[in-house]
């Protein structure tokens, strides 16, 4: 895909995001808007997957670390081709395959459940080290947020990973500096976060995750990189697309009403006609 | 039973994951760097490749080990029962528990037979907090010959089982020849009519060597080993009280939670009876010998006799 063609598709992602809290009432835009772009370039250009075969062996992992953001990972994954992007109003209905937070056994393309943070990072961590174990050829991916990393079991499985030098294992840290109380810098600083993994033996690369060339590049970068994992800190905007919740606190866990969709899908809209123009 | 062989059930661990490693390359053995007391050590000389030491870090442990489950091996995460469900519990509810995976924790160190280290790692709340785990099957087995068989149960089974080990020698009673572990069935050791022992993992032997005391005074004791504590065998504890119509529990955990709450529950719901639950009676254990320890909180024979004979009264 081309970089118009990943800008429509997250744009298109992003209205499953916000279409899909929307109709739950509740949830995460925030900080699944902010990884939408990420999402969109893993789901349709990085990661060696098959919609009609969820399960398949030899497929690339992710772990949605910080699984709040489900929203971002089933719209994904419905634009994919995983299950029909109607499904996605669904979201932590009683008796929907979409809960709050990803679970495998109901969601088919979710490699692992998760929600709890910190606990993700570990997992991802654990199918590397399998992998490498095996010689299995396929990476593993796993996004996690900038407030997760005051989880301590971040830094545990950070310390095992640059350890057992697992080139085959991608952190994206979705950094867009505001945590559920404010912003990270006055919650519990997790600056400099990029230093932090270099100690930690990782190789180290930021962008901006609205970007699809350095996002492109980032993700190639990581696959060249031997002998170490990757972090790839994406400096990003909360709320990113939907003008009323970017860069605010308030819109990290709750849903818009009504008149507040309305804005937000016209904002949506705009983007993906101007998109439609080039 | 100074002439019975005694065989600490984590050395039972140890030797079973060997014998599994041959058979299986796909089991793989975890531990957060207690290898030599875990036992995983002797796992680690047959087959250093697939032993993975994660450090001092437990809780990473547990969620490396679920996704090594997702990926086709079927790991044993080995570390002290504290350390496994206490400060590991959410992980394992959350990344082992709640998604099924096919993860079995090998818990070393339970209960207070851990001995002189004392009370911070003697861990009396395990089989508490695992039981609230859906789907979470719990073997605490009483002698080296049912340990590995539980584990090889454990790695037959497809889905997550926490299995109890201790750090003190037990008697080794079980014959090797004539033993089967079935997973979710009770043993009845000994047939008796006025009241039931109901024992898991060191208990065991105790509560047998009780019941030839309680003999002695008149009492014609049954004994059932539960070495599958979840799911528990409903029938035969059910069976067993309709019989006796007295029950008692013993265990080394704490009263709250472990095997006396889930005969309770059992059998309020199915077959009321009164219950002597014999354990660690809410209080944090200390430092001592193991079997000074047991003996002071009243879980050897002696301890188990007494408690029996006066509630009997």
């Amino acid at each position: 895909m081309d970089n118009l063609e990943l800008k429509k598709t997250a744009n298109e992602i992003r209205k499953g995001i916000v279409t899909a809290v929307h109709a739950a009432k509740a949830g995460h835009p925030g900080g699944s808007l902010s990884c939408a772009d990420i999402m969109t370039y893993l789901y349709f250009e990085e990661m060696n997957i098959d919609p009609s075969n969820p399960g398949k062996e030899d497929r690339d992992r992710f772990v949605l670390s910080k699984g709040h953001c489900a929203p971002a990972l089933y719209s994904a994954l419905a634009h994919r081709g995983y299950f029909p992007v109607e499904e996605l109003t669904t979201l932590r209905k009683l008796g929907s395959r979409l809960q709050g937070h990803p679970c495998m056994q109901h969601t088919p393309g979710v490699d692992m459940s998760s929600g709890s943070l910190g606990q993700g990072v570990s997992v991802a961590t654990g199918m590397a080290l399998s992998a490498k174990m095996s010689n299995y050829p396929f990476r593993v991916y796993t996004m996690l947020g900038d407030g997760e990393l005051a989880e301590g079991q971040v830094w545990e499985a950070a310390m095992f990973a640059g350890f057992k030098k697992l080139d085959n294992l991608v952190y994206i840290i979705d950094n867009n500096g505001l945590q559920i109380d404010g912003p990270i810098t006055e919650v519990c600083d997790s600056n400099p976060i990029d230093k932090k993994f270099e100690a930690f033996n990782f190789h180290v690369i930021r962008i901006n995750a609205h970007d699809f060339d350095e996002i492109r590049s980032a993700f190639k970068e990581a696959r060249e990189t031997k002998g170490m994992p990757t972090a790839i800190i994406a400096k990003s905007i909360k709320g990113k697309g939907v003008s009323f919740m970017e860069n605010s606190v308030a819109w990290h866990g709750v849903a818009p009403n009504d008149e507040e969709y309305a804005i937000a899908m016209a904002d949506l809209e705009k983007v993906g006609d101007a998109l439609c123009q080039k | 039973m100074s002439e019975v062989k005694k065989i600490a059930t984590r050395v039972s661990y140890g030797n079973a994951l060997v014998e599994l490693g041959k058979e299986h390359e796909d089991l793989v053995v975890l531990t957060a760097d207690l290898a030599a007391a875990t036992k995983t050590g002797i796992f680690q000389k047959a087959f250093p490749d697939r032993h993975i030491n994660c450090g001092i870090a437990e809780c990473n442990m547990t969620d490396i080990a679920a996704g090594m489950s997702l990926t086709g091996k079927v790991p044993f995460c080995s570390s002290f029962a504290m350390f496994s469900a206490g400060r590991a519990f959410e992980q394992v509810r959350n990344s082992i528990g709640y998604p099924h995976l096919n993860v079995k924790i090998g818990a070393t160190h339970a209960g207070i037979s851990v001995g002189e280290d004392g009370a911070s790692h003697q861990c009396n709340e395990d089989i508490a907090l695992m039981r609230t785990i859906p789907g979470m099957t719990i073997i605490s087995p009483a002698d080296d010959v049912e340990a590995r068989a539980a584990v090889k149960a454990a790695y037959e089974y497809k889905g997550p089982v926490y299995l109890r080990f201790g750090r003190a020698g037990v008697p080794v009673f079980n014959d090797e020849a004539t033993y089967r572990f079935e997973m979710g069935k009770g043993i009845v050791l000994r047939e008796g009519k006025d009241v039931t022992i109901v024992a898991t993992g060191l208990t065991v032997p105790e509560s047998m060597e009780a019941a030839k005391l309680l003999e002695k005074e008149g009492i014609d004791a049954e004994v059932i080993n539960i070495h599958t504590i979840k799911p528990i065998d409903e029938e035969l504890i059910i069976a067993s009280a309709k019989k006796t119509g007295r029950v008692v529990t013993a265990e080394e955990h704490s009263v709250i939670g472990g095997l006396g709450s889930a005969v309770c529950d059992v059998l309020c719901e199915k077959q009321p009876t009164l219950v002597k639950k014999i354990g660690m009676q809410d209080v944090f254990g200390e430092s001592g010998s193991a079997s000074a320890l047991i003996h002071k909180y009243k879980l050897d024979a002696e301890g188990i006799f007494e408690q029996v004979k006066e509630w009997l009264k």
